[in-house]
């Protein structure tokens, strides 16, 4: 099979769906002259003259006007630049666009697309590095998808194209050069379905993003150790498939959840008190959960190191969790 | 003058009626939460909506059952909704503050101030880009959204992609207990028009010919395709900020020099003057409008509550249990 980068496929599904769609159209900060920052808009360029829109840097319009634009019938997909950027418009993110449809009583669909890079760059420091998603798993109204390979990417991005729903859809700036294999056929991955990156049998890792590719090299350390590690990707925060997870749980009794956001608090608490609640029986040893230290990123690299996570850090707690 | 004065009038003692009644029923506590009068700003939506076309679209405000009527809106569905009933248009989700009825074009009261500005440029975007035709959108705000960020972003952004938006800003001299010129840098809100390289006026408010004329010329505009104006219409609240506001801002005085300028009197007075109304015709009004209105408390009152399951729906369109 083929394979492309991250930021290949997602431009490939915007691509066809806008062929497809005549109601879709993108806008954003530097996305139409120059292909976005990390060219998730490359492929389109110069292919839909009006529908692909360099916007002034006006988040609060940029977010807002997406509810504005879907009430009226369009689809917009909005680049949000860097998801650090998203709390400047966070007002039309969470009170317009993720209340409306319920404050209406559901009269009409809402079709809205948020995406764009969020997590850490290298030695960008506090206001370019940070991993958001949490926040929009905690309040409810929009759909969550935070892929890890392009393959997956792809297929989510066309199924957000086709959501009646408003979607956020985040892109892990470190994967965005990563290449996968995707097939030319068309093919949809469905919300709030997991994918099993690696079967194991002593130990569930639960990730997403990033900490799936990490959690991959830690599972192939500890293979070597004659350790069996499943490394779930939960690809969608929201709804995020409890099943799956349940079932691993069943099967390894042990847990580990990695993700770059913030320990404190990060979704990795939710997953972990659902499994409390629903799964304690099979557990053999309480959950481990892997996040960002608790500071804001720092620039200096060997700081930044310091705080996000990394695979040393899965390998370390599968190996607390296996000698209880 | 293509428009028909009694309707103007009818549509004027409508919002009155309405509003006054609302505000009795709120202070028996038949209804829930809080309710923004209109009561004195009458003139302003009448003027602005005779203009407007059944597929033309608005956002309103807090304050925005004025907004509503004057686009036609269901007495029945918006009582109910007050009521906070199963039948309201927003199913008793929404409540006073944020009815919306997207198939008469009201893209949403707003319960934020300002919030309404993005979404009525989004619904611009879609009119000029992808239904590619000459609909309009009025967007309605007052002075203390004129003060907001929203504001600033929605106007440049409408001006430079030359969208068909009307900016109504209704200057009630308040904002919430702020005196205008105490928290405005310009005592003319439509003296910002220039900054936006827009057309900017301010009329009477209390003017609903005045309005109607400022309406006309811009909406006109708006649909042969030259951009977006602003309106500034000076009113006044003559109600508090919400029903029980405790008013210690300002002095009675005031309030009953502004209730001498109140529009429905000021417009009746020409009627009578001009030989258009009678006393006759002035009571079969008023008896017809009374009667909407108590047909529409009726329904309200005999209409059941949602059951309380009803509060997990409409949040999603495929609704399928997001609670976990």
């Amino acid at each position: 099979m083929r394979e492309i980068t991250f930021a290949e496929a997602i431009c490939e599904a915007l691509l066809e769906e806008m062929e497809r769609d005549s109601t879709i159209f993108t806008y954003g900060e530097d996305i139409a002259k120059q292909g976005g920052i990390f060219g998730t808009y490359k492929c389109i360029l110069g292919k839909f003259k009006d529908r692909i829109i360099d916007t002034p840097i006006s988040e609060e319009v940029i977010y807002g006007s997406a509810v504005g634009a879907a009430l009226a019938g369009a689809r917009p997909v909005v680049e949000f630049h860097f998801a650090d950027f998203i709390f400047t418009g966070m007002c039309s993110v969470v009170n317009q666009i993720m209340k409306i449809r319920y404050m209406s009583g559901g009269q009409k669909k809402l079709p809205i697309i948020l995406r764009g890079p969020d997590g850490i760059a290298r030695a960008a420091a506090a206001h370019h590095s940070q991993s958001i998603e949490t926040i929009f798993m905690h309040v409810p109204g929009i759909k969550v998808v935070i892929p890890s390979t392009p393959y997956d990417a792809k297929g989510l991005m066309k199924t957000a194209l086709r959501s009646d729903d408003p979607v956020i859809f985040f892109e892990h700036k470190r994967l965005y050069k990563t290449k996968g294999p995707v097939p030319e056929e068309e093919y949809f991955i469905p919300f709030g379905k997991a994918d099993v990156k690696k079967e194991g049998k002593d130990i569930t890792i639960i990730a997403t993003s990033r900490m799936v590719l990490e959690s991959l090299e830690a599972a192939k350390e500890l293979e070597n150790e004659g350790i069996s590690a499943e490394v779930i990707d939960l690809r969608t925060l929201v709804p995020w498939d409890k099943e799956t997870v349940i079932n691993s749980v069943k099967k390894t009794h042990k847990v580990i959840i990695a993700h770059e956001t913030w320990r404190r608090a990060g979704w990795g608490a939710e997953i972990a008190a659902t499994i409390y609640e629903e799964a304690f029986e099979y557990l053999d040893a309480p959950i481990k959960r892997i996040g960002a230290r608790n500071v804001p990123h720092p620039f200096s690299p060997p700081l930044e190191d310091a705080v996000i996570p990394h695979k040393e850090d899965v390998i370390k707690a599968a190996k607390e969790i296996l000698s209880l | 003058m293509g428009v028909n004065l009694l309707d103007l009038y009818e549509t004027m003692v409508r919002i009155r009626l309405f509003d006054t009644k609302a505000e009795e029923l709120f202070l028996q506590g038949k209804i829930p939460g809080f309710i923004h009068s209109y009561v004195g700003e009458e003139a302003v939506a009448t003027g602005v909506s005779a203009n407007l076309r059944p597929d033309d679209y608005i956002t309103s405000t807090h304050r925005g059952h004025g907004h509503m009527i004057a686009k036609g809106a269901d007495l029945k569905l918006m009582m109910a909704e007050l009521y906070g009933k199963k039948t309201g248009y927003c199913k008793g989700k929404g409540g006073s503050m944020h009815i919306m009825d997207f198939s008469l074009g009201v893209l949403g009261a707003n319960g934020v101030v300002g919030g309404g500005i993005p979404i009525a440029v989004g619904a611009g975007m879609a009119i000029k880009l992808v239904r590619k035709s000459d609909q309009v959108v009025v967007c309605y705000f007052g002075d203390g959204a004129s003060n907001r960020g929203t504001f600033h972003e929605g106007l440049n952004w409408a001006s430079i992609y030359k969208l068909p938006v009307i900016f109504v800003c209704e200057n009630n001299m308040y904002a919430s207990t702020a005196y205008m010129p105490e928290t405005t840098s310009v005592l003319d809100i439509s003296a910002r028009a220039v900054g936006y390289n827009m057309p900017g006026i301010s009329v009477d408010g209390n003017d609903v010919l005045a309005v109607y004329e400022a309406a006309k010329e811009a909406i006109e505009r708006a649909r042969r395709g030259e951009g977006p104006t602003l309106i500034e219409a000076k009113t006044y609240r003559l109600k508090g900020h919400f029903v029980g506001d405790p008013e210690l801002y300002r002095t009675k005085d005031e309030v009953k020099r502004f209730w001498e300028k109140e529009p429905i009197g000021r417009f009746e007075k020409k009627l009578f003057e001009e030989g258009i109304l009678t006393e006759g015709k002035k009571r079969e009004i008023w008896e017809k409008v009374e009667k909407e209105i108590e047909e529409a408390i009726r329904f309200a009152e005999e209409s059941d509550f949602p059951p309380p399951e009803d509060a997990l729906t409409d949040l999603f369109v495929d609704d399928r249990g997001y609670d976990y």
